[in-house]
């Protein structure tokens, strides 16, 4: 369905975006990742025809963006990062006005509003000055813009950011709803955002493709070693924290045990694992068996910046993620 | 076409959810009944005092009060466009509304001339004040209408010919107050143009009089219709136009 070939963008004096190639199938949900300044947006931009490339092709349904823009266009529907909404006018005159810069018919128009309000969740302030709405809603506003027309590629630029998290719930739910008949390629910096909605990532950093793999392969790659946080009660000095420290080194399948934090009687470990071993149930079962009370326990997640800081260091010195990331440490 | 007309209707409602446009034809309107009121008055007067002196003409209306008068509202004009066309292209690209403009499935041509149609309807809006005025004169005396009729004319594609300038100049920044007041200084150049063959008739004097937009306005408002008058003015209106789909063009590869 999208198909980016060579790709690359260059400012006066920056390279936004540096030979990118990637494609994207029919129906999928597709994670742009990457930090500030990544090129996601740039990369977004030269896909809905607002800014041309300086080498190399796209191509949205067939259509190459530079020869057939208008084609293009018709088959996109596109949030950028700031709801491109006006100020003075209604939710519904504003929507209206969309529908019908995209080529909805007159006769059509009125069903396709309500039908995104009542998507969108923004029936309420359907008369309402776009003006004095929230940032949630204006968010939500150009949400409804972009797939007023029933586009085939949804493009969204951080379509979460300015939400609360009940908001965001509703948009992944609304995402998923629209996925299979619609392409969607978001970008986002939150590494959760992608778990939660997307099929497959992409991940670009300083304008370079670092990575294309589904989120469950690239998820396990990062996580081979896996890493918990565990907190014992300590009542009264006992148990002491060496005791406590060398029965977890026993547990079989531990690298390393790290004390964080003891204080209000609580001992907080960080225990990581060798490769590929599952040590959760084993590292309760020994706490629990000498008799300490086990209050806390729970997998360290991976923060978007150890997922770069792997990445990229991986791409610079052909090392194994895992590896680097002891390195780091 | 139906694209032209539903860009030119947002962008004429959005003037009119603004004080700007009740502005200007409150403030078009005041200064052109104050312009009336002294003219028609200084006439009055000349035509008692020749009574007096027993020599009593028909007052002509035309050369005496409406030519100078709408002469007058060409000038005004030229202060009155900036504030219609600042706001254009260069609010869109501030608040990022371009975007969307520029991702739908719209040519930029059909953008220029919606904007530009809805910028020349506010302009015929504030025109409209001094039919009020002119109109109080055919129903007090006789003037004659056709020379009227050019003038208005001559108006209207003066003011066509500025706006697209003032368009053109506002795809070039997203400051607002920078469009409005490169505008109200090319509109000034424009006027001033006119002057340098005051005292010198020169060929280059005259080339430079002759791209002066307010000597073409002049045969109009003498009632006379030129077809060389006309051409420019089209042609100006057209060049400009042209030129706007250009910087539009070339905001994608600049930003």
């Amino acid at each position: 369905m999208i198909k980016v070939e060579g790709l690359t963008k260059r400012y006066a004096r920056t390279v936004a975006v540096d030979n990118i190639s990637f494609e994207v199938e029919k129906g999928q949900i597709v994670g742009f990742l990457g930090p500030n300044g990544a090129g996601k947006t740039t990369t977004m931009r030269v896909l809905t025809c607002f800014l041309p490339p300086t080498a190399g092709t796209a191509s949205v349904a067939g259509f190459d963006v530079q020869e057939h823009p208008i084609e293009v266009k018709r088959r996109i529907g596109y949030l950028p990062e700031s709801p491109p909404v006006y100020p003075e006018m209604e939710v519904t005159e504003y929507l209206e006005f969309t529908g019908k810069l995209k080529g909805i018919p007159s006769a059509d128009i009125k069903k396709r509003v309500d039908e995104v309000l009542g998507r969108c969740a923004i029936g309420d302030v359907r008369d309402k000055l776009i003006g004095k709405l929230s940032k949630g809603y204006r968010q939500r506003v150009g949400l409804a813009q972009a797939i007023i027309h029933n586009p085939d590629v949804l493009i969204l630029d951080e379509p979460t950011s300015g939400l609360d998290p009940k908001q965001i719930i509703e948009i992944r739910e609304l995402l998923k709803s629209l996925a299979g008949n619609h392409t969607i390629i978001l970008s986002t910096h939150i590494l959760s955002e992608v778990e939660h909605s997307c099929e497959r990532v992409i991940i670009i950093s300083q304008g370079k493709l670092v990575a294309i793999d589904s989120v469950a392969n690239l998820t396990n790659r990062l996580r081979g070693s896996e890493s918990v946080a565990l907190e014992v009660e300590a009542a009264a000095g006992s148990p002491n924290p060496s005791d406590v420290q060398v029965r977890l080194e026993q547990v079989a399948g531990v690298r390393s045990v790290v004390m964080k934090d003891s204080k209000d009687g609580r001992l907080t470990f960080e225990v990581e694992s060798l490769q590929g071993r599952q040590i959760r149930a084993d590292l309760a079962r020994s706490v629990v068996n000498a008799g300490w009370n086990l209050s806390e326990l729970r997998p360290v997640g991976l923060s978007l910046e150890d997922v770069f800081l792997q990445l990229t260091a991986a791409e610079k010195k052909g090392e194994a993620p895992a590896e680097s990331e002891a390195a780091k440490q | 076409m139906k694209l032209v007309f539903l860009i030119c209707k947002k962008e004429f409602k959005s003037y009119f959810v603004s004080p700007i446009a009740y502005l200007l034809m409150a403030f078009f309107g005041l200064i052109f009944g104050f312009a009336l009121y002294t003219a028609t008055r200084d006439v009055v007067r000349m035509g008692f005092q020749a009574q007096m002196m027993g020599q009593s003409q028909p007052v002509n209306l035309n050369d005496m009060i409406i030519r100078p008068l709408l002469g007058f509202a060409s000038t005004v004009s030229l202060f009155l466009i900036p504030m219609i066309t600042m706001r254009l292209i260069a609010e869109e690209k501030k608040t990022g509304t371009i975007e969307l403009l520029l991702t739908s499935p719209v040519k930029d041509i059909q953008i220029i001339l919606g904007k530009w149609s809805a910028a020349m309807l506010l302009y015929l809006c504030i025109l409209g004040m001094s039919v009020i005025d002119i109109a109080m004169l055919f129903a007090w005396g006789k003037p004659d209408w056709r020379p009227v009729l050019v003038a208005y004319l001559g108006l209207i594609l003066q003011g066509g010919c500025l706006l697209a300038i003032g368009e053109f100049i506002s795809t070039l920044t997203k400051n607002q107050i920078i469009a409005g007041g490169v505008t109200f200084f090319v509109c000034l150049l424009l006027w001033v143009l006119s002057w340098s063959t005051a005292f010198d008739s020169g060929a280059t004097s005259q080339v430079v009089n002759y791209l002066s937009i307010v000597t073409h306005f002049e045969n109009f408002a003498k009632g006379v219709l030129d077809a060389k008058d006309i051409v420019f003015y089209l042609s100006m209106i057209f060049f400009s136009l042209f030129i706007t789909s250009r910087s539009m063009e070339s905001l994608r590869w600049r930003s």
